[in-house]
Parts: structure tokens; sequence; C-alpha cells
């Protein structure tokens, strides 16, 4: 055993390293910013480009549409190497990851000509248009219908959860074609152009209080049939697509962990001596730090099994559901451990810095649990590709999309 | 990067599974249980001495097999799923491991070759009745050249010839090596939580012994000791809560209620997709260790710990959660379900409390300056 890179890892990475450090600020040096949203997209949008010009922006992908074919352990360092910068690449992990990928199989070339280039050069964003308030964790349930009209489809209805919604100027959307026939099998899949008339977006402010994401409605918005992907009614099979690679998106839930926590209780005392000292404290670290390592050396064993181009286990389904609960957990007991003024979010210093770290993760933790896949729906993931076990009865099999009870919610 | 076991080492999985499977299967385990008279598997621990296992930690020149940590790692896993009824713990990742580590030449070159050839079962003698053993409380004393008190339990006590006893000299705390076969020795076996691991009290009364390693040095010897040894037991306990999540795997399968597999059910379905992490955190933490334990990295303390405290509650998780899903049969004699849920709880507590590990695990943290944010 041993954590090396293989010679053509270590060269892989020296050259991810050499355009990092001419281009960008290690995270370790860099200030922090006050910038608006507007200011981050166009800063964001700018290091894409410079990335595109230098065969950065998406490496995966296949060099005809401007990456390099990279392996999937090339694509693990130079996520870990950039991930040491101070860049902004947030608004372009849903293009890339899921509709980047779906575009690629399923579009015309003459599409693929068109959009391609501008969203790998970070000229669009797109943004993918899925969940409904009926369709979550079923997402095959959903309503938003789409009605063929000559040479366009129509499409009504309302989707939601939609990140950058209000900065995205394409999105790839699934609907229904038709409701007579059982739900995944009455499914078409778009793409379309998110300045279309009829589409208005509405901002979801979340516990947290900001606002990631939005509702969008439409209401007889026109996408031609061109920009169709895959066969009328065989959308259930292009979301498949997509949301395999939101699983391997969707990765572990940032905020405060293990380290945050063994540092404000070094700063915190409990009846006179440091929280640290406290075994009822000790033993809670340990338990996290079970978790947190337990995920890391997990991953490590996912790495070691691309590095020798093998295919990793099913290992990795635990991290999202692990890391979410951790950080629902670890922030909560952040709080706790500053006793009365943990209500507080702080004045000033690293008062605030504390309140910032532990209130946001609180409220921050249960977006988490539910986002990419409930704790729910991950573990009954986990239960039946990864034990084998058979799937729950469903009451609505075989039954037309249009006959099946709906309820109230 | 390679994060994984060998090829070689993967062929030696292979050959233990084999063997324990036939020569180890719960039947056998169960007969132990059964039989109070009976402290462990003589025809398995012979098997086993005869493959080697007993001196895949001891080099070549001391009648070892001289492979490594990580073939060791291994093997401990696949005697942890097996649940095999044999004094292996004792005498290998205590016994061997701690004359590896302190003992003289002479005292390398006397014992080693009769641990190898399994000639000789070794022990470690540290408790001395309930709570954590510290150098205060500590009452077995060593006096020119013998040792008086009882120790209590002594790990497979009963069978073993040599010990490794902890005890005071004067101000401070060594260890000691001492036959337990010898005159000045008497050993009664005790009732445990898991008869297939059997227990003893040994007494003590000017047992003749030397010193093993640096005099003064016991509680440090210690720490070094429990850190390699909390890997081996780790990995025993990881194979074991794999096994118990196996078996629950199994039973909920072809078990049915209400007209339907009860696998198909979610409450099912969520505690086995539990049993799965807590299992995987711990298999992924062992394998962290191994690293550790094999390089000899300064991150063993924390690695060590963090796989212990994992695999404690994986193995308590799975074997709790594996009679859960059995249902009425689950709690019964008849049912092996038990044998998972005794040796979870006899290892959870055979080389320190969880809380002791919580404890180091947090110490080897605050220690641990390179943390990553």
């Amino acid at each position: 055993m041993n954590f090396d890179d293989t010679p053509q890892e270590a060269e892989f990475r020296a050259e991810a390293r050499a355009f990092l450090s001419a281009n960008a600020t290690l995270k370790a040096d860099a200030s922090p910013r006050d910038e608006t949203e507007a200011e981050y997209i166009i800063r964001a949008k700018a290091w894409q480009k410079l990335k595109a010009d230098n065969s950065w922006a998406c490496i995966n992908y296949p060099k005809e549409f401007g990456g390099r074919g990279a392996t999937p352990m090339e694509t693990i360092i130079w996520g870990q190497e950039e991930a040491n910068y101070d860049v902004p690449v947030q608004p372009f992990a849903i293009g890339l990851g899921m509709c980047g990928p779906v575009m690629m199989m399923y579009a015309s070339e003459e599409h693929k000509q068109a959009r391609m280039p501008r969203m790998v050069e970070g000229v669009d964003i797109w943004c993918q248009l899925f969940s409904e308030p009926g369709a979550g964790s079923d997402l095959a349930n959903l309503r938003t219908r789409c009605e063929r009209d000559g040479d366009d489809w129509i499409i009504n209805g309302q989707k939601i959860w939609t990140s950058g919604a209000h900065y995205c100027d394409w999105g790839i959307l699934v609907t229904r074609s038709d409701p007579t026939v059982p739900k995944h099998k009455g499914l078409t899949f778009f793409f379309l152009d998110m300045k279309s008339p009829g589409i208005e977006i509405r901002p979801i402010r979340q516990i947290s209080g900001d606002a990631n994401f939005n509702e969008v409605y439409f209401s007889d918005v026109r996408i031609p049939d061109s920009q169709r992907l895959g066969e009328v009614g065989d959308g259930w099979k292009v979301s498949l697509t997509t949301l395999m690679n939101e699983r391997l998106a969707v990765g572990t839930a940032a905020g405060a962990d293990v380290p945050h926590l063994l540092d404000l209780a070094r700063r915190m005392d409990i009846d006179g001596e440091p929280a640290i000292n406290n075994p009822a404290v000790r033993e809670k670290l340990a338990r996290w730090h079970c978790e947190r390592a337990g995920l890391r050396n997990t991953r490590y064993r996912v790495m070691s099994a691309l590095s020798q181009g093998k295919t990793p286990g099913p290992e990795n389904s635990i991290t999202k559901v692990v890391s979410a609960a951790k950080l629902q957990d670890v922030s909560c007991f952040g709080i706790d451990l500053m006793d009365m003024g943990g209500v507080m979010l702080g004045r000033d210093g690293q008062e605030l810095l504390d309140g910032k770290l532990f209130h946001g993760s609180f409220l921050g933790a249960p977006g988490m649990r539910i986002a990419g896949g409930t704790d729910e729906i991950l573990r009954n993931i986990i239960a039946e590709r990864v034990l084998g076990l058979p799937q729950d009865v469903r009451v609505d099999k075989g039954i037309p999309f249009n006959e099946v009870e709906q309820g109230s919610g | 990067m390679n994060f994984e076991f060998s090829d070689e080492q993967n062929l030696l999985r292979e050959q233990a599974q084999r063997f324990l499977v036939e020569q180890s299967p719960l039947s056998a385990v169960r007969a132990v249980l059964d039989d109070p008279d009976t402290p462990f598997d003589a025809d398995v621990w012979r098997g086993l001495v005869e493959l080697g296992w007993t001196g895949v930690s001891i080099p070549e020149q001391y009648g070892g097999v001289g492979l490594g940590y990580l073939e060791l790692c291994v093997l401990a896993e696949e005697l942890g799923r097996s649940l095999a009824a044999t004094p292996y713990a004792s005498s290998v990742y205590l016994a061997t491991e701690a004359l590896l580590q302190f003992g003289s030449e002479a005292q390398k070159e006397s014992w080693l070759p009769r641990l190898a050839a399994g000639e000789v079962v070794g022990t470690l003698a540290l408790a001395e009745g309930r709570g954590r053993p510290r150098p205060e409380t500590l009452q077995c004393r060593y006096a020119q050249g013998s040792l008086s008190g009882d120790k209590l339990p002594v790990p497979d006590g009963e069978v073993a010839d040599l010990a490794i006893v902890v005890a005071v000299d004067g101000p401070g705390v060594s260890m000691y090596l001492t036959e337990l076969t010898g005159a000045g020795v008497s050993r009664s076996a005790i009732p445990g939580i898991d008869p297939t691991r059997s227990q003893a009290q040994v007494s003590f009364s000017g047992a003749a012994a030397e010193l093993l390693g640096k005099d003064g040095s016991g509680m440090t010897q210690l720490e070094t000791l429990f850190n390699r040894a909390a890997v081996l037991y780790a990995f025993e306990q990881s194979g074991g809560a794999q096994a118990a999540l196996e078996m629950a795997r199994k039973y909920a399968m072809g078990r049915y209620a209400f007209g339907r597999s009860i696998a198909s059910f979610q409450a099912i379905k969520h505690k086995l997709a539990d049993m799965y992490i807590a299992s995987t955190l711990a298999h992924s933490n062992c394998y962290y260790a191994a690293w550790a334990l094999s390089t000899d990295a300064p991150e063993l303390p924390l690695a060590a710990a963090t796989a212990r405290v994992s695999a404690i509650r994986a193995f308590h998780e799975c074997s709790k959660e594996n009679i859960q899903t059995h249902g009425g049969m689950g709690f019964t004699w008849e049912f092996d379900c038990q044998m998972y849920y005794r040796r979870a709880k006899a290892l959870s507590v055979n080389l320190g409390s969880p809380a002791s590990w919580e404890d180091r695990l947090v110490t080897a943290l605050e220690n641990d300056a390179a943390l990553e944010a």
C-alpha cells in the first residue's frame, strides 16, 4: 500500500499545478471577497474561459468537445488541485456535470456544434429542470405537460429546486407527453433556451436565508422538436443518464466539521476546564472523526481502484448520507458548546466567525439531507443496488399515470 | 496510489477463507460455546499453525514465515468473519507482538520459534478485575525475579504457556515474561460473555519472571503494543461485522411476512443500509490503519484508534441488528446470531473499553498538528 502518484499521475499533477499556480491564488493566500452574485458570475465565466483556452475546462470530455479525454483518476487529480485555489467553479457544475453528457449523447450534430463550445467556454450557464412540487424522490411522477403543435412542443407546468435558474441561459427539461400510459413510459426530454417567452422564475428562500434555488413556471412555452433529446416517450431513459451523474456530483456536505469542533472545544470551557477535556465532548469528537476518516478512507479506496484502471466498488454510495447527518450533528453540538451564547451569531472577530460557521451549517444541513437524494432514498439505493434487496411494493406499477392517486401534497 | 491489498495478499485471503469455511464453520464455533470444558477448537488451531499463520509476523531468522502486517491484517479479518474459536489474538497480536517489539535477542531466540511453531501459546496479563488498569491501581508485583498477585480476566489464560505480565516494580510499571506452566502459577477458567474466547484468573505467588523491554517502561510499551494490536483487533471486528450483516441480509431475503420478503420493507432495508454504512466506515478505517501499521507511519496512534473505535461500533451495530432482523428466533440459543453478539462485546472490551479508545483517539487528534481542514 502507498499513497504515491504513478509517474504518469505525478506528471499530470505537476502540469495541473503549473497552470493553476500561474493563473490563480491559493485559498490559503486569498483574502475574503465581498461581491454580489452578478460579480461572482462574471468572475466564474472568466475563469471558465481561461481554462477552456488552456484545455482545462472539462478534461473528462472527449477532445472534440474541448476536453482531453482524461481518465477518471486524472479528473480526480485536477479536482484536488483546483480545490486548493480560490477560483469560482460552482455555476458550471450542473452544466458540465449533467447537461453536457446528455447533450453529447442525444443532441443532433448541429446542436452539439452550436451549444457545446459555449457551454465549455463558460459563455452559457446551464441548469436542470427535473423536480416538481409533486415529484421529488418519485421524480417520474412529474406533471409538467408537453403537447405537440406542428414542429414545436408547448410546455405548461411547474418545476422546482432549479439551482441557478435565474442566471442560466439554457436548461434540460423532462416533461410528460402521454398521461395515459404508466408514469415511466410517458416522458419526453428537451433542452431549451431559458429566455424563451412564457418562463417565469421565482427564487426560493431557504431556512438559511439564502436563495440558491428557484421555482420555474412554464406557460405555453414553445420548444422546437429539434431540441428533443431521445425519442418521444423515452424521457425516463434520458433522465437516468443525468441522475447517475448527479449522485457523483453532490458528494460531501461541506461546512462545520471535526477540526472546527476540536478548535472550538479548545476555546470553550465547561466548569472552568477546556471543553476538550470533557469526556462527553471527547466521545462525540471521536465518533465524528471516525465518520470523517471513514469517508476519506473510502474515497481513497475508490481512487485506488480508478488509479489501477479497475471499477470501484459501491462503497462511495455512503458519502452523502453520512456527511450530511454529520454536518447537522456537528453544527448542533458546536452551538451547544457555546452554551447560552450559542444562540447569538456573534459580535465580531472569532466569535462572529464561529457563529457564521456553526449557525450556517446548522441551518444548511437540513437541505443537505434532502438535496440530490434524500437520506431515505439513498438508504433504499444502498439496500437495493449494493445489498441486492428487493424493491418496495409499488402500487402505481403498470397503471396509467392519469389513473394513479395523487393525494393533496 | 495503491490502497488495496496485493494479488498475493488476496490469494492468502482466499486460502484462509477456504480453510475456515471447511474447518471452522459456525457449527464448530458452537461446539466450543456449548461445552464449558472446551476453551478453544484444538483442530482449527492445529490447522492454522500448519498453515504458518502463527508465524506470519515473525521473521524467518526466528522460525517465522516473515510475511508482514498486511498479511496479518488479512488473516485477522478472515478469523473475525469466521468467529473461529482459537487463542490466535492473544498469542499473535499480543504476546508475539510484545516479544517482537520489546524482546531482547535472547528472548526472541528463545520464544519466537516456539510461538511460530504453535508449540507455545502466549497472552497478555494486564487487567486486575473491573475498571481501567492504571499504574496506581495495579497490585501485581515483581520483586527479586518473581511475580506475585492476581490477574483477571486474562484472555486464553487457561491455555497459554507464556504470559506478558504488566506488574509494579518499586515506583515503576514494567512488562515481564513468565511461563504459566511453571511453579508459583495457579489458574482457573472464569465464565465470560463469549465462551469461544476463554478467560481465566491467573494467580502468581513467587512465579519466576524476567523483564521484557525497559525497566519502568511498562505503560509506554503497553501504549505501543495496544496501538499495533488495535489494528488487528479492528480487522477481526470488521470481519465479524460483515459476516453479521451478511447473515441478516440472507435471512431477510428468505423470510416472508404479509405476503412478501421482509427485505422489501423499508424498515428492514434502512436497518441493513445502516449496518452497511457502519461496516464500510470501519472497513475503510481498517485499511488506513493497515497501511499505518505496515509502514510504521507516525499516523499509527490516530489510525489505530480510529479503526478500533469504528470497528467496535460496526460490530456492535451489525450483531445487535442481526438479532433484530431475525425476530423471535434471533434471541434463541439455537440460532447463531448470539455468537456474533457475544464476540462483538468481548472484543469491544478485550483491549480496553470503547471510551478508553475514544479518549486515545482524541488525544491523537490533538497531537496531530497536520490535521487537514
